[in-house]
């Protein structure tokens, strides 16, 4: 792994890894090595039972201003058919644990789709989302045609992608591209607090419920409720199931093992 | 960068900005505009924790420089808009998102955008020989750099329609009567008065009147819900402030505190 590092890795609490952009001289702009980076984190954490959510999070005035526009220029159409990018981004794309985007300021370009690969963002009230790529003679690489439109509809999405214009976190909040805005100082408290709730629920019941969501915009309705049915018919071969049934006849805690 | 049309200075954490075309009444031209863009970085730069604003000469500020603007029957209908988007909004926003208080020294009159500019401040004191007016409405024109905003919330829906639809002038005693400013005080006395308020306020908690002035301004689009939602996170960032640990550890031993504004 390239040293110093682009990102910084760390745990605030049992079962939350957070996970933070750190290239503030350069906006977080996501070169080859910062994605590299990231996706071995994950790949990492993937397999690592004391994860069982993620916080993603980047500076008090950028989340990520977009990709590396140097290293892309230097791309041909032959070095971007063999970009290593593309694997990058599957790698974060399949993480299978709850990601929490804490995004204050800037999430633009390449910033965008990867807060848009988080399962929740929480912005800061200062926070502005677009799809600039066209103001560069391209176009959104990483999902921002797709992600965006399933997410904020067709209008909005093709005002951002062909006028390279931005929107503010109300806006995104209005449109549903973000979960919840609160004031940039507690941006990632409050990320951090979603996250321990979830590192708190049982894990294979979380994983599943992610998988789930996820299908709905890969499936049609019909099969995405076989897949959920089966989902949730697996989940009875758990014992974390049989705690959380039996605690909440009892009217305790639960203790979830992850099994 | 020297500047010809402002004065500014920077000293004991306060931060004065004076509107400097006295024999233009001190009305804004793009020079204006740039000049107090730039000043306004250096108040923040400069680490003021406390700006103030007043005017040069007899007037404080007559609006937009009307010398500026080319209405010749032949020539193409301006684009007003564009001034407005370049200069005065993004003056305004500037203002309104300062992190510290902003005090306004109205000297004489305040005319159109000068009126709104003073009104976009947290702290109005005027001279009692100073006068507001919305003169817009004489011209064919919309009260801009705030006016429409500040005025209903600031003397009401009533008193704000026909302050812009008549264009009358009021004099700073009326506007300290309406609530339309803080005071009005004598004319020798308004600078010294301004000065010292401004300096009492360069010595406290600037972190937590930040907040206030966020609260106050973020009350106008939101809910009392939204409102008691956002008091407690700023309560929360205010509780970890330097200054609150400061101020109540003062409180405690007696004594005076010290803040860092931080």
């Amino acid at each position: 792994m390239t040293s110093p590092s682009d990102i910084v890795v760390d745990r605030p609490s049992p079962g939350v890894l957070a996970i933070t952009l750190n290239r503030p001289d350069a906006l977080n702009a996501l070169r080859n090595a910062l994605l590299a980076e990231l996706a071995a984190t994950l790949d990492a954490a993937a397999g690592d039972d004391d994860v069982r959510c993620v916080v993603l999070g980047g500076g008090p005035k950028v989340f990520a201003a977009g990709a590396d526009i140097k290293e892309m220029a230097a791309l041909d159409v032959v070095g971007v058919l063999n970009d290593c990018r593309p694997g990058y981004w599957a790698a974060i794309r399949r993480f299978p644990k709850p990601i929490v985007a804490a995004v204050n300021g800037f999430a633009l370009g390449g910033g965008c789709e990867l807060a848009m690969l988080a399962d929740i963002i929480v912005a800061g009230d200062n926070a502005r989302f677009g799809q600039p790529e066209i103001n560069l003679g391209i176009i959104p690489g990483a999902g921002g045609t797709q992600r965006l439109v399933r997410a904020v509809g067709k209008p909005l999405a093709m005002k951002l992608v062909l006028t390279g214009e931005s929107i503010d976190a109300r806006t995104a909040l209005a449109a549903g591209l973000v979960a919840e805005v609160t004031v940039p100082e507690l941006t990632q408290e409050r990320a951090l607090a979603i996250a321990r709730g979830i590192a708190a629920k049982p894990p294979i019941a979380v994983r599943l419920a992610k998988e789930c969501v996820l299908k709905a915009f890969e499936l049609s309705l019909e099969s995405a409720l076989d897949a959920e049915r089966k989902a949730f018919a697996l989940l009875a071969a758990t014992e974390d199931r049989r705690e959380g049934i039996a605690a909440f006849v009892e009217k305790r805690q639960p203790e979830f093992k992850g099994r | 960068m020297s500047y010809e049309t402002i004065l500014f200075t920077l000293e004991d954490a306060v931060a004065t900005l004076t509107l400097n075309r006295p024999d233009r009444l001190n009305s804004f031209n793009a020079q204006m505009h740039e000049e107090i863009r730039d000043a306004l970085k250096q108040v923040v730069r400069g680490g003021a924790r406390a700006l103030l604003i007043t005017g040069a000469g007899r007037g404080f500020c007559a609006g937009q420089d009307l010398s500026d603007r080319n209405v010749a029957a032949d020539a193409a209908m301006p684009d007003l808009g564009l001034s407005i988007e370049r200069g005065y909004n993004p003056l305004i926003r500037t203002l309104r998102t300062l992190e510290l208080p902003v005090i306004c020294a109205v000297n004489g009159v305040a005319a159109g955008a000068g009126a709104n500019l003073a009104l976009a401040c947290d702290i109005v004191f005027a001279a009692r020989s100073a006068s507001f007016i919305q003169a817009f409405c004489k011209l064919g024109l919309v009260p801009d750099s705030g006016g429409t905003w500040f005025l209903p919330r600031l003397v009401g829906t009533a008193r704000a329609t026909a302050l812009t639809m008549l264009g009358d002038k009021i004099g700073a005693e009326q506007a300290e009567a309406w609530g339309m400013i803080w005071k009005c005080v004598d004319d020798a006395e308004l600078l010294p008065t301004a000065q010292a308020a401004a300096a009492h306020l360069a010595t406290q908690p600037t972190a937590g009147l930040a907040l206030i002035k966020r609260a106050l301004v973020s009350s106008a689009t939101h809910t009392l819900d939204q409102q008691l939602d956002l008091e407690r996170d700023f309560q929360r960032i205010a509780g970890r402030t330097e200054d609150y640990r400061e101020g109540v550890a003062a409180f405690m031993q007696k004594r005076a505190p010290q803040f860092k504004g931080r």
